[in-house]
């Protein structure tokens, strides 16, 4: 396995998927991958191109200031798991 | 030894405020839902805002307006090239899971926030977010409620995050930077600014070294604090905890702290290290801004006179003290009320003593503001003009003043109701002070033989005999004459 400039675990957990030791195992084997494919990537010269954060050659996609209907609450909660007098109910936040 | 003298160092505090600011949009940022304070829980909200799948943010332009024009007003640099960044982290406050937020490419760079001392506090950068909604714990504290209930209202709010360089020296200037600020703001009219409905919030990175030295100590970030009053004293308590610290060879831990108002402390939030590993990333649901020269020119255009600016006008245009022009300038509309006032009566001074004595008073009285009081500026103007004129006297003008406060009655005819029209015809004194002199020979002897005080008396008779309508002026002229 190449060296993975990630740590998989942390990865997984801030991205709240617990995994086992074998998708662990597995994953880490597929990032290495990806960083190979972008090592791949760096040996072009890019010295002439501005760096991008889009692709899309569109800038300024602007909305008015204007307001617009909101949703019904009942709506609005119906997919909730839970709720309680207009409110999203969850169970309690750990700090 | 060496402990000794270590206790002998003195502290000083190296302070920046991060202050995160609501605009007065009309809608939010990315959808249409209305941008208003205190609606019923969730009935303003829609898929965008409730980070529904497949639905796409869009840009409100105006808040891109105002963020720049918030910039422009402090002098700072506005980016020919700015994108959106997702910052993401697990909270319910957020249904996305991310926030949408600018990570290295901010709206604007640089620029200051004048205080009213002259210093001026660098800025290091103001960036455009959404603001996330809003959680009510059950029970008596986070630690002890079971669940916890959101309103997703606020979600989505445009946010604008004013940052400081760590160039603020004392909690006292803290608030300073936050008046000044605040002023600016509602000035140029992109935020409510109230504190207490959390459309102004302030959060505080603070540190001490030892006086003289230029390394940073390891800083703190205070929370939660909901009034100007609070920062300070929240600031003050951060710098005594840090030094008694330091001083007592303890070692400061970067961390976050909650300031507990009623307690009057801060106390840790203990959150994990990993929680702040936020992997932004550019938003790939918005495109770039590129701000043209043009439309930055016009939004230069609508900038109003500054607060500051301002004052030092009236200061040199109208003869106001530093102190008064301060006062005066505080609000917008209360400023161009009195400049208004200033202007139709022509005497810059009177204008500012009244506005800032009798007006002020009668509004207080009556629980009014220049906005909800009937008062029209030229009717001051005409009162001033009245009094300068002798048509009625010192006292009858307050009386005036109170009546065109509350009702916004004209105060000629305040003067002609009530019958305050002050006498100050030569003649028709003259007479009233011939009667008096008249009818008090022991008064008038008194006087002659030394003793100053008989004249008082003398006025104090024509005064009563005139019904308080004469001019004392003249009242008290006339006497001197006769008794001469």
């Amino acid at each position: 396995m190449a060296d993975v400039p990630m740590d998989i675990n942390q990865v997984s957990l801030l991205a709240r998927l617990p995994l086992t030791e074998e998708e662990a195992q597995r994953f880490a084997g597929q990032f290495s991958r990806l960083f190979e494919f972008i090592a791949d990537l760096q040996r072009l010269d890019v010295s002439a191109v501005h760096a991008t954060a889009q692709v899309i050659p569109l800038h300024n996609a602007f909305r008015e200031d204007e307001i617009r209907p909101s949703l019904d609450r009942e709506v609005a909660l119906e997919n909730a798991p839970d709720s309680e007098g207009g409110y999203f109910k969850t169970p309690r936040i750990l700090d | 030894m060496q402990q000794a003298i270590e206790r002998n160092v003195s502290y000083q505090p190296v302070i920046g405020l991060e202050v995160h600011v609501e605009l007065a949009t009309q809608s939010k940022m990315f959808c249409g839902c209305r941008n208003v304070f205190g609606a019923p829980p969730n009935t303003l909200v829609c898929p965008v805002c409730l980070g529904m799948p497949g639905t796409l943010p869009v840009i409100n332009r105006r808040a891109v307006e105002f963020l720049c024009k918030t910039g422009m007003a402090l002098g700072c640099d506005v980016a020919p090239f700015s994108k959106f960044d997702r910052k993401n982290y697990f909270y319910p406050d957020m249904p996305k899971n991310y926030q949408i937020s600018q990570y290295d490419m901010p709206l604007t760079t640089g620029g200051s926030v004048r205080l009213a001392s002259g210093k001026r506090i660098a800025l290091n950068r103001i960036h455009l977010e959404e603001d996330t909604g809003k959680n009510i714990h059950a029970g008596t504290s986070m630690a002890a409620s079971e669940y916890t209930l959101i309103d997703y209202n606020r979600a989505g709010v445009p946010l604008m995050e004013i940052v400081s360089e760590p160039h603020i020296a004392t909690p006292e200037e803290a608030e300073q930077y936050l008046s000044a600020l605040k002023s600016v703001l509602s000035y140029i009219g992109v935020s409510d600014v109230k504190m207490h409905e959390g459309s102004l919030r302030c959060d505080a990175n603070i540190s001490v070294r030892p006086a003289g030295t230029s390394t940073l100590g390891v800083k703190a970030e205070v929370k939660n604090m909901n009034s100007f009053r609070s920062v300070v004293r929240a600031l003050r308590f951060e710098i005594e905890r840090q030094t008694e610290a330091l001083t007592s060879g303890e070692r400061i831990i970067q961390e976050t702290r909650n300031w507990d108002d009623a307690r009057g402390v801060t106390y840790s939030t203990r959150s994990k290290e990993q929680a702040h590993d936020y992997r932004y990333f550019p938003d790939p649901d918005l495109v770039p801004l590129t701000l043209d020269d043009a439309t930055l020119a016009q939004w230069r255009e609508e900038l109003p006179e500054l607060p500051l600016d301002k004052r030092d006008r009236f200061i040199a245009e109208y003869g106001v003290s530093e102190y008064e022009a301060g006062i005066l300038t505080e609000d917008r509309s209360a400023a161009e009320f009195f400049e208004a006032v200033a202007r139709a009566c022509g005497d810059g001074k009177q204008a500012a003593n009244w506005m800032l004595g009798d007006v002020r008073r009668s509004l207080e009285k009556h629980s009014l503001t220049l906005a909800t009081s009937p008062v029209r500026p030229a009717q001051l103007a005409e009162l001033i003009r009245i009094v300068a004129a002798g048509q009625i006297s010192g006292k009858a003008a307050k009386e005036v003043c109170d009546a065109v406060v509350a009702e916004g009655t004209d105060p000629q005819a305040v003067v002609a109701q009530r019958g305050l029209s002050q006498i100050s015809d030569t003649e028709a004194v003259g007479a009233m002070v011939d009667d008096a002199l008249a009818a008090n020979p022991e008064s008038v002897a008194s006087y002659k033989g030394g003793k100053a005080k008989a004249l008082e008396f003398l006025v104090g008779q024509v005064m009563k005999s005139s019904r308080g309508k004469a001019n004392i002026d003249i009242v008290r002229e006339l006497l001197r004459e006769r008794l001469g």
